[in-house]
């Protein structure tokens, strides 16, 4: 019992390591808001994009899609940090990690949002039309505030789930709390620093994965 | 015209892919072989929870929520360094690949308790009376009547779960397992050039596509049939 305190939880440690996991764990909040904002926005954009139904877009927006769905967040990090300074384009690990992780979200976005708007039945487009409204007022009025309601869910989860995602960050060393705790568990020889990035990272998520669970058992119930 | 050429020398050339065809192709059997024995295990360990918690018995109910929780909340790398780094400590030192497998497994278990929790939840309780009147035994009921209406109304989120798991498997690459991810960075270092990396990532994409698709197939469908009642 002792030599579990003494390695896990031992203060010394936890006290000489807490300020540069703190400062690790603000990484990885700026990560995971900024990953949410790039990958919500620029879904959202995508999927009003494809309503407008242009053949050659469409089929970039679908190709888009189903590569950032499809590839693992590992691997598209490490592609981006890695692969391309070959094309010339060299970026820090804070901007290769955000955009690796913001193109998956993106994609599955688009296709929550997407799968929102097909989901409106013929009839509301029909009706908006008959009312007299133009392509863009049905849209922006009518069909996507149903259509992002439907997709909350899909997107909840699917948003947790890439923003811990800003754990993988540590293997392109973004200087993030996992990655600080690393580095401070050898030099320390003693892994408390792991158990206080552990501390962190369910302060952080916990919550999330409780409001998800209310959300979707409010969803279920409006069923 | 230069300026194509010198990519395509870059991203796609044939000389690195040929020497490193090899590694990349033993990397895909170990990222098969992970994701093959590590599916079910977090597939039963989850179905098995998500028993326990029908029987709602409410101790038991909130330690099953707090496992769920729990290790819902945890990224799974954070679980694989823990497990791989923090354990030798307590003398406990698992090679990768059961680290990797142990990790995924309570990350995974995690995520199928709570989908298996919520599609037999959904099964009006009518359907366990009914069962029950009709002389069923209780295992009769769960397997026979439960089950296979829970699993319907859970299938799109199962089968993408069961595509993130597959997906996961490559964090194992950052704790030394020579897998898909781990041999294209290993060849990376040999060649110089970023083929082997992009060519793995196109195997990933061959290999998971299919998958991809049926999983946004069946949300869709899903998502169709929910806006229609």
């Amino acid at each position: 019992m002792q030599q579990l305190v003494e390695n896990y939880f031992n203060l010394a440690i936890l006290s000489r390591s807490f300020p540069e996991l703190l400062r690790g764990f603000g990484v990885t909040v700026q990560v995971a808001i900024a990953t949410i904002v790039l990958g919500v926005g620029l879904g959202l954009v995508l999927a009003v994009t494809r309503a407008f139904a242009i053949k050659t877009v469409n089929a970039l927006i679908v190709v888009y899609v189903d590569l950032f769905r499809t590839l693992p967040q590992l691997v598209v990090i490490i592609c981006v940090y890695f692969a391309l300074p070959y094309a010339g384009i060299t970026l820090s690990p804070f901007a290769a990690t955000v955009l690796a992780l913001g193109a998956v979200l993106s994609a599955f976005a688009t296709e929550a949002f997407w799968a929102g708007i097909l989901a409106i039945p013929r009839g509301q487009w029909d009706a908006a039309h008959s009312l007299g409204l133009r392509f863009l007022p049905i849209i922006f009025k009518v069909i996507l505030p149903q259509a992002i309601r439907l997709a909350i869910p899909l997107l909840t989860n699917r948003a947790i789930a890439i923003t811990k995602g800003t754990a993988l960050g540590t293997a392109v060393s973004l200087p993030e709390v996992l990655g600080a705790a690393q580095s401070a568990t050898a030099i320390a020889a003693n892994p408390s620093p792991l158990t206080l990035a552990a501390a962190f990272y369910l302060l952080f998520f916990i919550p999330l994965v409780i409001a998800s669970r209310r959300l979707e058992a409010r969803y279920l119930v409006a069923r | 015209m230069e300026g194509l050429s010198l990519f395509l020398e870059n991203f796609a050339n044939w000389e690195s892919l040929v020497r490193v065809y090899p590694l990349l192709l033993q990397g895909l059997q170990l990222t098969i072989v992970l994701s093959v024995v590590t599916m079910p295990l977090a597939i039963l360990t989850g179905l098995a929870i998500a028993l326990m918690y029908s029987f709602h018995v409410r101790w038991l109910n909130v330690l099953l929520v707090i496992y769920i929780d729990l290790f819902r909340s945890f990224p799974v790398l954070v679980l694989l360094i823990l497990v791989f780094y923090g354990l030798p400590f307590l003398g406990l030192t698992l090679p990768s690949f059961a680290a990797a497998v142990l990790a995924i497994t309570l990350n995974n278990s995690g995520y199928y308790g709570e989908i298996f929790r919520a599609g037999i939840e959904s099964v009006p309780a009518g359907q366990r009376e009914a069962a029950k009147s009709l002389g069923l035994r209780p295992g009769h009921t769960v397997f026979l009547v439960v089950l296979p209406q829970a699993v319907r109304k859970v299938l799109a989120p199962l089968a993408s779960n069961s595509l993130e798991l597959v997906k996961t498997t490559s964090i194992a690459s950052l704790v030394g397992l020579p897998e898909l991810l781990r041999s294209a960075r290993v060849a990376l270092e040999q060649t110089y050039n970023p083929t082997p990396l992009m060519a793995a990532a196109l195997i990933y994409f061959i290999l998971l596509w299919p998958f991809a698709h049926l999983v946004a197939r069946l949300e869709r469908r899903m998502l169709a049939q929910a806006s229609a009642t």
